[in-house]
């Protein structure tokens, strides 16, 4: 009984790698009903699956749609990492922090609106929008005065979005009084208290999360992202110690008693389902593959290659290493603000430092600048380390467990040895494949168009 | 006397077939050039015989052993000293202190003290420069300085990997002679140059290279003369 | 014919114009700097001996960080590796050391050998071997994971070689953490010798059982002596190997440039496996000195520690010892000045920003030098 459920761990695994590629391969392909048809068999295969009951066992039992969700946000998290480290070369462990503060900042929007108290969403949205809007008119303003130093422009940054934030809780706190009597009492729930009602709150709670992350980001990223690649990698580090240490301390150093510091936040609404968890992993994929598929992603391509080319190239390096930086922790955002609802409890030391390197392990694992190998290792990752060996492990007694930590980095350097370029190098599956241009190109009726323009340009 | 000689090397780079059987031998006091454009696998051959890279047959016998599987460091020990392309000085170690990693694998601080003396009289610039740091050197200095570093093991067999790189006229001519000084002080060379004019009148052997393959081999005079050559590399 | 430099006549210098609004950043930066010496220098005035007291303790961890920061510096400097593992190696040279006093009673063997000795005497000795074996532990530990999880990838992309850093470093820890090696009971550390303190009240006083300490005194021990003086001495030597030795020629020679290094006759692989080495006994020492200093030890004892080294190591600009060494006493007097006058749990956190504020300054760090030129 134990091994075939050792067995079946494997057998899932395999079959949801599968289940990626078919729909990689399903989104590649051209006619838009192929896309909604692929789209709509693969919610539907692991809904089912969700369902299915062979006997009184489960196919998909409750620790392995654990799984599952986790897998998910995994993936998100890897590939956001994968268009950061992968394709613009930023060495960044900062990922694993950025996707702590989504955790939390979801986390505190559906804990407060679920005990009626609606200023996190009210706080949180007018914070991030009025941040952005602030972000984006001192950029304008600073590109008027060229050439300002980076040090000079964070200054202004910050001012800028301490004034948004600041106006979005006076904001926040005027304007809540007047939704608290919508959610009504215990006894006769308002409007706003509704389950459907909570499901558009967590929609936008994990939205905001995400674009918090990204703004976040953005200031955190301006400066340090002028440093060389190993000390980026030092400063985001420890960046990712730093919003550890304040979790830690999120009820003393900072303002929120409800994220009950070391001691972990509890009572999140456990409020992510398949569909939700299934359609951020789809706009995360889609995002992501047609941000590197663009002009702009291959800049960033060409930033990543060689920085002096590329600026002499005419593009703009900063620019390039920001808006990858800023995608990808928008990108951790929203899976940290899914892993918060489906797991209902968020502790600082899920986002400390040992567990910050996983993404990372997880995208050099799939290969280096591969989308589809970061998605692919996100859920082997997490049905061979959770899954595979805890229950192998769970076998040989109750101390083994433990050991599950002494295989794993084993495994790594094993497979670190055996094959250094990652499992799946750059190959890349179906719709994240880059051919569709080249083929463009070569469809084109009079030679290859790109060089022709460049040589109307030599002549 | 036959000090190297080298027997069908072939070297990879991943699936690039880069040298393609090539053989060719140096005798004792010699200076030999090896010719070719870019890309015809010049570096590469002085690379394989110094052991930075491993052929993946043939065989490379020097002084009558066979080093073709020994590692770099054990080479040099046996003699053989390789200038590399693009004056690889060490830019943070003073010119002294450059000189002085030449002669890393010797130990007696006199016979180094003889030879360093004797270098310093071949580039009597390093001399003056020799506190300072390599880095700081001008070009034409550091190539002489990389020379001079080559010269410091005492090798009887030195190879040059294009020394005229980047140096105007008047420096090459200068490079040139102290080489030639360096060939009658007893070290035969293996000179390897795109500079063919330049090359084939201090040589008296050569070998013309083109993409791996040696396409002609013969003495420095019939190989100036020849018109491919001349057309092809001497631009005459 | 040379031309000599003076001859030619001074190009006039092009009119670099002066990036706009350069003042706003330095004012925040210097507002920012005044605002924590403002707090320190008040409140260290209100309590000059509380001041001298974090000091003290400052230039302890500082001291101490010193010792592995020099591993760190070394190995960056030469295979361009962040090596997560060291950290970890700090740590097992503690617990060697645990292993060797409690379970085996190694401090005592020169009193047991030779009754006659002396009971300072034995000590002394007994210590010295304890660390001495925790030296020898970790140097041992630290080419067999170059040799096994480094080497084999030196061709590899780089990355392939740091997740292996992070691989080994995970294992020794999770390894630690098996029952069978570390339980609770190693909580409180059992030093091969004896504190002593004292303290500084009117001259220098010692610290006894019974009686009292004046609460407004400067205290240090023999433990701070000892660390200050072997990390000052690991410097010393350090400087002199790197500067005057042949290998340490090797050293700088295949930092910079490993094929051109080979081809001096410079066997890379074992200058690399000898930087490891030398890295890893200073560490083990650095681990003794610091489990008796704090007097408890844990398995993941050695990763703040080690990245707090690291960044005082790229602080003081990676590759360049001196820089090492200042980069640590800074990060020393930075945290327990945090931890002090600031915020106790953002101790860490400070390390970070002085870190990311001195590279945004000075791009490779204090002593760093500057990136050579690209040819």
């Amino acid at each position: 009984m134990e091994i075939t459920n050792l067995l079946l761990t494997v057998v899932k695994m395999v079959a949801l790698v599968a289940w990626i590629y078919g729909l990689l391969w399903g989104l590649g392909r051209k006619p838009l009903w192929q896309k909604a048809l692929t789209i709509l068999l693969a919610f539907g295969i692991v809904q089912t699956a969700f369902l299915l009951k062979i006997g009184d066992n489960q196919v998909f039992t409750a620790f392995d749609q654990g799984l599952l969700f986790q897998a998910c946000t995994m993936a998100m998290v890897a590939m956001g990492l994968n268009l950061i480290y992968g394709f613009n070369g930023q060495f960044s462990l900062a990922q694993w922090g950025f996707y702590g503060i989504g955790a939390y900042c979801a986390a505190d929007i559906t804990w407060r609106w679920n005990n009626g108290d609606p200023t996190g969403l009210l706080v949180v949205g007018i914070g991030v929008i009025l941040g952005g809007i602030a972000l984006m008119g001192v950029g304008r303003l600073l590109r008027l005065k060229r050439g300002v130093p980076v040090l000079s422009a964070f200054t202004f940054y910050l001012i800028a979005i301490v004034a948004a934030g600041l106006v979005a809780v006076l904001a926040g706190r005027a304007l809540a009084p007047a939704l608290t009597p919508l959610f009504g009492t215990s006894d006769v729930p308002g409007p706003l208290a509704s389950a459907a009602m909570q499901q558009v709150v967590f929609g936008l709670s994990v939205i905001c999360a995400g674009c918090f992350a990204a703004e976040v980001s953005f200031l955190f990223g301006l400066p340090v992202l002028t440093l060389g690649s190993d000390y980026f990698g030092i400063a985001t580090l420890g960046f990712a110690i730093v919003v550890k240490t304040l979790l830690d301390n999120s009820d003393t150093l900072l303002p929120f008693p409800e994220m009950k510091g070391g001691r972990g936040m509890i009572g999140i609404p456990k409020l992510t389902t398949w569909i939700w968890a299934f359609v951020f992993l789809l706009a995360v994929i889609i995002i992501i593959r047609n941000f590197i598929r663009s002009s702009t992603g291959r800049a960033t391509l060409s930033v990543r290659e060689d920085e002096i080319a590329a600026k002499a190239m005419g593009i703009n390096v900063a620019g390039s290493k920001l808006l990858a930086f800023v995608v990808g922790s928008f990108v951790a955002g929203l899976g940290g603000a899914v892993y918060a609802h489906y797991i209902g409890f968020l502790s600082p030391a899920t986002f400390g430092f040992l567990p910050g390197f996983n993404p990372l392990i997880i995208v050099v694992f799939g290969g280096l600048g591969s989308m589809s190998g970061a998605i692919a290792a996100s859920f082997g990752w997490v049905f061979f380390l959770e899954g595979f060996l805890r229950s192998l492990l769970g076998q040989l007694g109750t101390e083994a467990p433990t050991w599950r930590f002494v295989l794993y980095p084993l495994t790594l350097l094993l497979l670190m040895l055996l094959r250094p370029q990652g499992l799946l190098g750059t190959v890349e599956w179906g719709f994240m494949k880059a051919d569709n241009f080249i083929k463009r190109l070569k469809g084109a009726p009079a030679g290859p168009a790109g060089s022709a323009p460049a040589e109307k340009g030599g002549a | 006397m036959l000090q190297l000689q080298v027997e069908n090397l072939n070297v990879y780079y991943g699936a690039i077939h880069a040298l393609q059987g090539i053989s060719f031998t140096v005798d004792e006091g010699e200076i030999v050039t090896l010719i070719g454009a870019n890309g015809a696998g010049k570096s590469t051959t002085l690379r394989t015989l110094s052991g930075l890279l491993r052929s993946r047959t043939g065989a490379i016998t020097f002084k009558g052993e066979e080093i073709s599987t020994r590692p770099a460091e054990k080479i040099v020990t046996m003699g053989m000293s390789h200038v590399p392309e693009g004056r690889k000085m060490f830019p943070f170690l003073s010119v002294r202190e450059n000189l002085m990693m030449g002669a890393y694998t010797r130990s007696d601080p006199a016979e180094i003290q003889q030879t360093l003396d004797r270098v310093y009289k071949s580039f009597p610039r390093l001399r003056e420069r020799s506190g300072q740091y390599g880095g700081t050197l001008s070009g034409g200095e550091q190539q002489m300085l990389a020379t001079a570093r080559g010269l410091m093991s005492k090798p009887s067999l030195l190879l040059l990997d294009e020394p005229s790189m980047g140096l105007s006229p008047i420096l090459v001519e200068e490079i040139f002679r102290i080489i030639v000084e360096i060939n009658k002080q007893g070290t035969s060379i293996l000179l390897v140059e795109q500079n063919a004019q330049m090359a084939l009148s201090i040589a008296q052997r050569a070998y013309v290279l083109e993409t791996g393959r040696i396409v002609l081999s013969g003495s420095a005079k019939e190989i100036a003369e020849n018109p491919q050559v001349k057309s092809a590399y001497l631009g005459v | 014919m040379p031309v000599s430099r003076d001859a030619i006549p001074s190009i006039p210098r092009l009119s670099v114009r002066r990036p706009p609004l350069a003042w706003v950043g330095w004012a925040f930066l210097i507002l920012l700097a005044l605002g924590v010496l403002w707090i320190i220098v008040s409140q260290g005035v209100k309590n000059p001996t509380l001041l001298a007291q974090n000091v003290l303790d400052g230039l302890k961890l500082g001291f101490v960080y010193a010792l592995i920061a020099l591993g760190y510096t070394m190995v960056y400097g030469i295979v361009k590796l962040i090596n997560f593992a060291h950290g970890d190696v700090f740590m097992v040279g503690a617990f060697t050391s645990y292993f060797a006093v409690a379970r085996f009673g190694l401090h005592k063997w020169p009193s047991l050998a030779f009754p006659g000795i002396g009971d300072g005497l034995s000590i002394v000795i007994g210590s010295i071997s304890v660390i001495i074996l925790s030296m020898v532990v970790c140097t041992l530990l630290a080419i067999t994971i170059e040799r096994v999880a480094y080497k084999p990838l030196r061709d590899a992309p780089r990355i392939a070689a740091l997740i292996t850093a992070i691989g080994v470093s995970f294992f020794l820890e999770y390894f630690g953490n098996l029952q069978f090696v570390y339980t609770a009971r190693f909580i409180p550390y059992k030093s091969p010798f004896d504190t002593v303190a004292w303290y500084i009240s009117g001259g220098i006083h010692r610290i006894t059982a019974g009686v009292e300490t004046p609460s407004n005194s400067v205290t240090f021990s023999n433990i701070f002596l000892i660390i200050m003086a072997a990390s000052i001495l690991v410097q010393i030597l350090l400087q002199f190997i790197v500067r005057r030795t042949k290998i340490g020629m090797a050293m700088r020679a295949s930092s910079f440039d490993k094929p051109t290094a080979r081809l001096m006759g410079i066997n890379v692989d074992r200058v690399i496996s000898f930087t490891f080495a030398i890295g890893a006994a200073f560490a083990g020492l650095g681990g003794v000195l610091y489990a008796i200093s704090y007097a408890s030890i844990t398995p993941i004892l050695g990763i703040i520690p080690g990245l707090k080294a690291f960044v005082a190591a790229v602080l003081g600009g990676i590759g360049s010892i001196p820089g090492a060494f200042v980069g640590a006493l800074i990060m020393g007097q930075a945290e327990v000045l945090t931890a002090g006058y600031i915020s106790t749990p953002m101790r860490d956190a400070v390390a970070f920003t002085i870190l990311i504020i001195v590279l945004l300054v000075k791009p490779t760090g204090i002593f760093g030098e500057p990136s050579g030129e690209k040819a």
